[in-house]
């Protein structure tokens, strides 16, 4: 008898998660809701005018990273300077005991960028359904849990339900099969994946990544990679548990533990995509033929080996994307057919829900420590800022003697939060300056207004602010 | 969302047709952590002068009307931006039913997501009421059941309104009320996941 075909860890958790149907939409339960200053206020608002409770303020957690300043947080909120941001956050406040959800406010150790926490506390489980008001919230695919951003009126109804409507995507696999050159790491792997697809490639999809270069990487580089899913149009990335995740999760704060590991162990352990399973669609990449990647233009999509040089607007193949080229060079003046590596830096960035962890941390660490073997420091005129992603990230960095490295190269060792992502904090670019950043999205404006990203890995960003310019992390090494 | 079954409030005129939203609710009162306390922004521009100044003429600003619960107002009303701030606006102040001839299409879609009833009428029935709101007797009925405007002297007008639309107005569905309908499943789903992943409770 032919059974039925496989299921893709997707459907595993989908299907683990419908609560019941409703005019072709799928109530999804919600295992943890992850909650910030930005998208949460017209949701409580709405609560309030309508005399809901939250159904499981116990599977909610809230963090302040967006709007906080990266400097002077023991000050506490009162003292931020912006008087909207400093509402947002005295909202949030509020909020939070008013409903009883936990918080770890501005200052608290614990707090930091909301993708980083939720690891970091073990709160990010295996075959969870997890949402945020944030579009990144596809970082927590790394540990195979079904983990996607969502609009302020679906923070209501998650707040009010404790389950999301939703129609099931497509199944999409892009497996990364080999061994990548050193120097060569899961942000490449993530921006020559969009390079590959484009941004819009994922649209529809949940991206399950998967091969053996995936399996090689970390916890820390599997989030980086289901960090970046959204910029490939995916609202979800996902990496299926395996020792390494399991590893990662024992003995965090919120992970079980005693008997209850064994069970959650055997649970998590089913999280995987059966062999006959049926993809949609599904790519193969090399990781050997990856070299460190950085973008040139104004979209993620807009890719080019550090090797590279500089794409002619002729080069692409629709009018619209040729117009979009011309555009691009402008805003980010450069010019076509110049090396990526002429481009000189005025501003290194190391943070953000993609990089900020501690592994991204030490890879930096690792290359300014080299350079002041050599008696190099970060190059005259270049302000370069190292943000860790959490209060705790920035303790253990410091238990390691990172900060120390960083201070001593020239580099700033700032406090937690969105930094200088998203410029909706005081760590913003001026107009006409570059930035090597480790952040997520290097569209027009993003990081201040006029300002022109190069989004690129930790290491490769750590090696532009000792050269001044864009350079080949491999020459570093 | 509050269920709209039947409503008996004063009705304010105001005889213009294309109201924008940007009118409806300015975009200084957008940087709002809430949904709440946008009355004061309603109607900004129409209501006060350029000092902040009430602006005595203004129908919302006259005693008679200051606790309308219905707009009977010009065509095409809620053009413009897609804000939800605007359908907020009017609920904050109080207005539970807007008449009119037509509707732009998204704050038409944004009413019924927050349980402001549009009602679309004919032109001649629209200036009836428009007429006869200006009077001393300006309560006006709305019966969403049956699908009936009343005027203050007590001519009946019918309306069409989509039957889905009406059934979640009626019983106060929002999105959130809808998924309320199967509380029993997430219960039951609670219940279930309580046992099988006990390590998720009361972390």
């Amino acid at each position: 008898m032919r059974s039925m075909p496989g299921k893709t860890l997707y459907d595993k958790i989908w299907d683990a998660h419908v609560v019941d149907t409703q005019d072709g939409e799928a109530i999804l339960y919600i295992d943890l809701h992850l909650i910030h200053e930005v998208t949460t206020p017209q949701a409580f608002a709405g609560l309030r005018a309508n005399r809901r409770p939250v159904r499981r303020p116990d599977r909610t957690l809230a963090v302040a990273d967006h709007n906080v300043p990266t400097e002077g947080q023991a000050l506490g909120v009162d003292a931020v300077a912006d008087e909207e941001a400093r509402l947002q956050l005295q909202t949030l406040a509020r909020n939070v005991k008013d409903y009883g959800i936990e918080f770890f406010p501005m200052g608290d150790v614990r707090n930091g960028i909301v993708h980083v926490v939720g690891p970091e506390q073990g709160r990010t489980q295996p075959g969870m359904t997890i949402v945020c008001g944030d579009s990144h919230t596809s970082t927590h695919g790394a540990f195979g849990a079904l983990a996607q951003g969502i609009g302020t009126s679906e923070v209501e109804h998650v707040l009010a339900t404790q389950t999301l409507r939703q129609k099931k995507s497509k199944n999409f696999r892009v497996r990364i099969e080999g061994e990548p050159a050193p120097g060569v790491g899961a942000k490449d792997f993530a921006l020559a994946v969009i390079g590959e697809i484009g941004t819009a490639g994922g649209t529809g999809s949940v991206i399950e990544f998967a091969g053996s270069a995936v399996r090689a990487l970390s916890m820390e580089g599997r989030m980086t990679l289901c960090n970046l899913t959204i910029e490939g149009g995916a609202r979800a990335g996902l990496v299926a548990p395996d020792e390494t995740t399991f590893a990662y999760l024992m003995g965090r704060p919120a992970a079980p533990k005693g008997g209850a590991w064994e069970m959650a162990l055997s649970y998590w352990k089913t999280f995987f995509t059966d062999e006959d399973a049926v993809f949609d669609r599904e790519i193969v990449l090399d990781a050997a033929q990856i070299a460190p990647t950085v973008t040139w233009g104004t979209s993620p999509e807009d890719v080019v080996a550090v090797t590279g040089l500089v794409p002619a607007p002729e080069s692409f193949e629709t009018p619209d994307k040729r117009a979009s080229a011309v555009r691009a060079l402008d805003y980010m003046g450069l010019s076509a057919g110049q090396p990526i590596t002429d481009a000189k830096i005025d501003v290194v960035f190391i943070g953000s829900c993609t990089n900020s962890r501690i592994e991204d941390l030490r890879s930096a660490a690792q290359i300014a420590a080299k350079a002041l073997e050599g008696g190099h420091r970060v190059a005259e005129g270049v302000r370069a800022m190292v943000v860790p992603g959490s209060g705790l990230v920035r303790a253990q960095a410091e238990d390691e003697g990172l900060d120390e490295v960083f201070k001593a190269a020239g580099f700033e060792w700032r406090e937690p939060g969105c930094s200088m992502c998203l410029g909706m904090n005081p760590d913003k670019l001026t107009p006409g300056q570059r930035c090597a950043s480790t952040s997520n999205r290097n569209f027009e404006g993003r990081q201040g207004r006029g300002g022109r990203t190069h989004l690129m890995s930790p290491a490769m960003a750590a090696a532009a602010a000792i050269a001044g310019h864009i350079v080949d992390v491999r020459d570093y090494l | 969302m509050q269920p709209f079954t039947r409503l008996d409030a004063p009705a304010a005129p105001l005889p213009l047709a294309n109201i924008d939203t940007d009118q409806i609710i300015p975009k200084q009162f957008l940087k709002t952590v809430e949904r709440e306390g946008l009355a004061k922004g309603l109607f900004y521009d129409f209501r006060f002068d350029p000092e902040g100044r009430e602006k005595p003429e203004f129908v919302l600003n006259q005693p008679a009307y200051q606790k309308a619960g219905v707009l009977v107002a010009g065509d095409n009303f809620g053009c413009g931006s897609s804000r939800e701030h605007a359908p907020w606006a009017l609920m904050d102040f109080g207005i539970k039913a807007v008449i009119s001839t037509s509707f732009a299409d998204i704050f038409y879609n944004n009413c019924f997501q927050n349980g402001l009833l549009p009602v679309v009428l004919k032109p001649e029935e629209v200036q009836q009421l428009m007429d006869e709101a200006r009077g001393g007797n300006h309560v006006v009925s709305v019966d969403l059941e049956a699908q009936t405007v009343t005027s203050p002297s007590g001519t009946q007008f019918t309306f069409d309104i989509d039957p889905q639309r009406k059934a979640k107005m009626l019983n106060g569905l929002d999105a959130i009320g809808e998924t309320l309908q199967v509380a029993a499943s997430i219960d039951t789903y609670e219940m279930k996941r309580a046992l099988s992943q006990p390590w998720l409770e009361g972390a």
